[in-house]
């Protein structure tokens, strides 16, 4: 049979952890099939159409999906599962909430956030904050599977896949769409950015986020990140938590800012290729998995980090 | 209403976990446990329905071993009213939790089931969206707010980009984020207490859940570690080891 591939995106455009899922996706050896279920989501499905090794893209454009609630989009994916051995998705916000559900409907025990194939059955998964890696095999004749995109390279373009219409599927009708607030930002993605400058405890404010972290974020393009003490503080908002229980990332370089480095932070950032922290603390544990570490004051080494980048990058 | 919260024991969240050698496992012996540190903010959160008014009893429950009614007490003595142990030694994944769970949920009818969104050892962050599916219920994940309105709950989640407001029909299912609350501290008289609440003994069997695992679980090995880096002694070192040495910037 064929792999069912989750799509993850804004109605508008086709997020990029989709083409990193689609990675796994392929690894499980079967034909792929990507769904994006949206509202006006036409251009999203075209993206994901000319992905390198699509099969088939399915569109389930619909007001009922329009903000991806679990409920109508659960019965959705169950709805076409029959024709599936795997459903599979990036490891969202979204897809974390729905695809337990699927799971569970479909009485298979879902595989969270695999961070390899080892083959179509068996996968490799973090557990305890990254402190341990199992492998596991699933015996269940269908596998419901998210996946960690920090561990896959994203599949390229090259594809021109079918866009094939699929019907809404009656709403359950316990739930239903209130409000949104989304964050508008000019800055890369956190799950797609190449450089992150994250911030914790220490920065002190949001003000100071403003004033310290952002400005070093931008002569070098990177995405913004922060601690878990510094979301709950109020200094960044919840989506730019980095760690076990936030966003998983890997990207070029991490620079990581008052930070002290806990099990729990580490697990989401200790993946990255090269890692600077910046600590007054020369014993903080963040200076274990840092390449490169600076001990002294943020608040003097911060500014003039940027300003010297901004001479090198001319 | 009634409220369920379900408490997983689990190893404490500032215990550094070792793979053991033999690659069977994580080393559980001698190691501190505590509740998951997302079901205490499922208790507070229950705890505060109920002192506004709006929960008349809270029930705890937790599935794993005699241990676990440990764990129970604890929400006990946070102020939940009483507790059901689901005693056994296998490890339940999360799918056979939810049926479990199902089946408590058949005897206690509450409105409302408050879990964590991730328990800290499996990391599996389902348990409370399959419980959801088996129910047929609406399901609130990641919240940050929970408000009770009338005959439905609005959850304010956490996505990724921001938050999202949802409106559930009741019965429903919410699962916890860490910005909910902040747990309160059991006192010690409330700890005294909670040793005469009651604490229900059941099991797997007895709710006619087969808990065999899905998931064979081949081998447990240790994450690959970073190489040690250097020190450097200045801004400008580092922007030239960041240029030349690892070619980032
Ligand atoms: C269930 C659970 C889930 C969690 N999930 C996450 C998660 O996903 N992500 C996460 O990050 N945390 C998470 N945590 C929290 C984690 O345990 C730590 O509490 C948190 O990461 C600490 O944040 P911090 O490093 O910013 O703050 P602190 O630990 O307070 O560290 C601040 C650091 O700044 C340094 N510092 C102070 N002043 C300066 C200065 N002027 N210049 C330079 N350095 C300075 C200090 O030396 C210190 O090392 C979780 C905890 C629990 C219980
Ligand atoms: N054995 C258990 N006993 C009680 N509650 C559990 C158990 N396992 C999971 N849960 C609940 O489900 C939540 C999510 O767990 P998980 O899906 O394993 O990440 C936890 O925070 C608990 O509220």
């Amino acid at each position: 049979m064929a792999t069912l591939l989750l799509a993850e995106h804004d109605n508008k455009a086709l997020n990029g952890v989709t083409a990193k899922a689609l990675t796994a996706a392929t690894a499980l050896g079967a034909p792929v099939h990507v769904l994006v279920a949206g509202q006006d989501a036409k251009a999203v499905a075209e993206a994901a159409a000319a992905l390198s090794g699509v099969d088939k893209v399915l569109l389930a454009d619909d007001a009922l999906y329009a903000h991806r609630l679990a409920e109508p989009l659960a019965a959705l994916l169950v709805s076409l599962a029959g024709g599936y051995d795997a459903i599979v998705a990036p490891s969202t916000s979204m897809t974390k909430n729905v695809l337990p559900r699927v799971a569970a409907l479909l009485d298979v025990m879902q595989v969270s956030d695999i961070i390899k194939v080892v083959s179509p059955d068996t996968f490799e998964r973090p557990i305890y904050a990254g402190n341990a890696i199992q492998t596991v095999q699933s015996t269940d004749a269908k596998k419901v599977i998210t996946v960690r995109t920090a561990s896959f390279a994203a599949t390229g373009a090259g594809g021109s896949a079918a866009v094939e219409a699929v019907g809404a599927q009656a709403d359950p009708g316990v739930s239903s769409f209130v409000d949104e607030s989304l964050a508008v930002s000019d800055r890369p993605e956190l799950t797609a950015a190449k450089i992150i400058v994250s911030g914790g405890r220490a920065v002190g404010s949001k003000e100071k986020f403003g004033e310290v972290i952002e400005p070093l974020a931008d002569v070098l393009g990177a995405a913004v990140g922060a601690s878990r003490a510094a979301v709950d503080a109020g200094y960044a908002p919840n989506d730019w938590q980095v760690g076990q229980t936030g966003k998983v990332v890997a990207p070029e370089l991490y620079v990581a800012i008052g930070i002290s480095g806990a099990i729990q932070h580490l697990a989401g950032m200790k993946d990255s290729k090269v890692i600077v922290a910046i600590n007054k603390d020369e014993e903080a544990p963040i200076f274990q998995v840092a390449d490169y570490g600076l001990v002294g004051d943020l608040f003097a080494i911060v500014p003039e980090l940027k300003s010297e980048i901004a001479k090198v990058k001319g | 209403m009634k409220v369920l919260v379900p408490v997983k024991r689990v190893v404490d969240y500032n215990v550094k976990v070792r793979v053991k050698s033999d690659g069977t496992g994580v080393e559980l012996s001698h190691v501190k446990m505590s509740m998951n540190p997302f079901d205490e903010i499922a208790v507070e959160e229950a705890l505060r329905l109920k002192e506004a008014g709006i929960a008349t009893e809270v029930v705890a429950v937790s599935i794993g071993p005699a241990q676990a009614s440990e764990t129970l007490r604890t929400a006990l003595a946070m102020g939940a009213d009483r507790g059901i142990l689901v005693k056994t030694d296998a490890t339940v994944e999360p799918l056979a939790v939810a049926k479990i769970l199902k089946a408590v949920i058949a005897e206690e009818a509450p409105r409302l089931v408050i879990l964590g969104k991730q328990a800290i050892d499996d990391d599996a962050n389902q348990t409370g969206q399959m419980l959801a599916a088996l129910l047929g219920w609406g399901q609130g994940t990641f919240a940050s707010k929970v408000v009770i309105d009338g005959d439905a709950v609005l959850v304010t989640r956490e996505i990724d980009g921001g938050a999202q407001t949802v409106r559930l029909a009741l019965p429903a299912i919410v699962t916890t984020d860490l910005r909910l609350n902040e747990p309160r501290y059991a006192s010690l008289p409330n700890i005294m207490k909670a040793k005469k609440k009651p604490i229900d003994e059941k099991s797997p069997d007895g709710y006619g859940v087969d808990v065999a695992p899905r998931l064979k679980v081949l081998t447990t090995a240790e994450p690959a570690g970073r190489k040690a880096g250097v020190k450097v002694g200045s801004v400008s070192e580092l922007v030239a080891k960041l240029k030349d040495e690892a070619g980032v910037i």
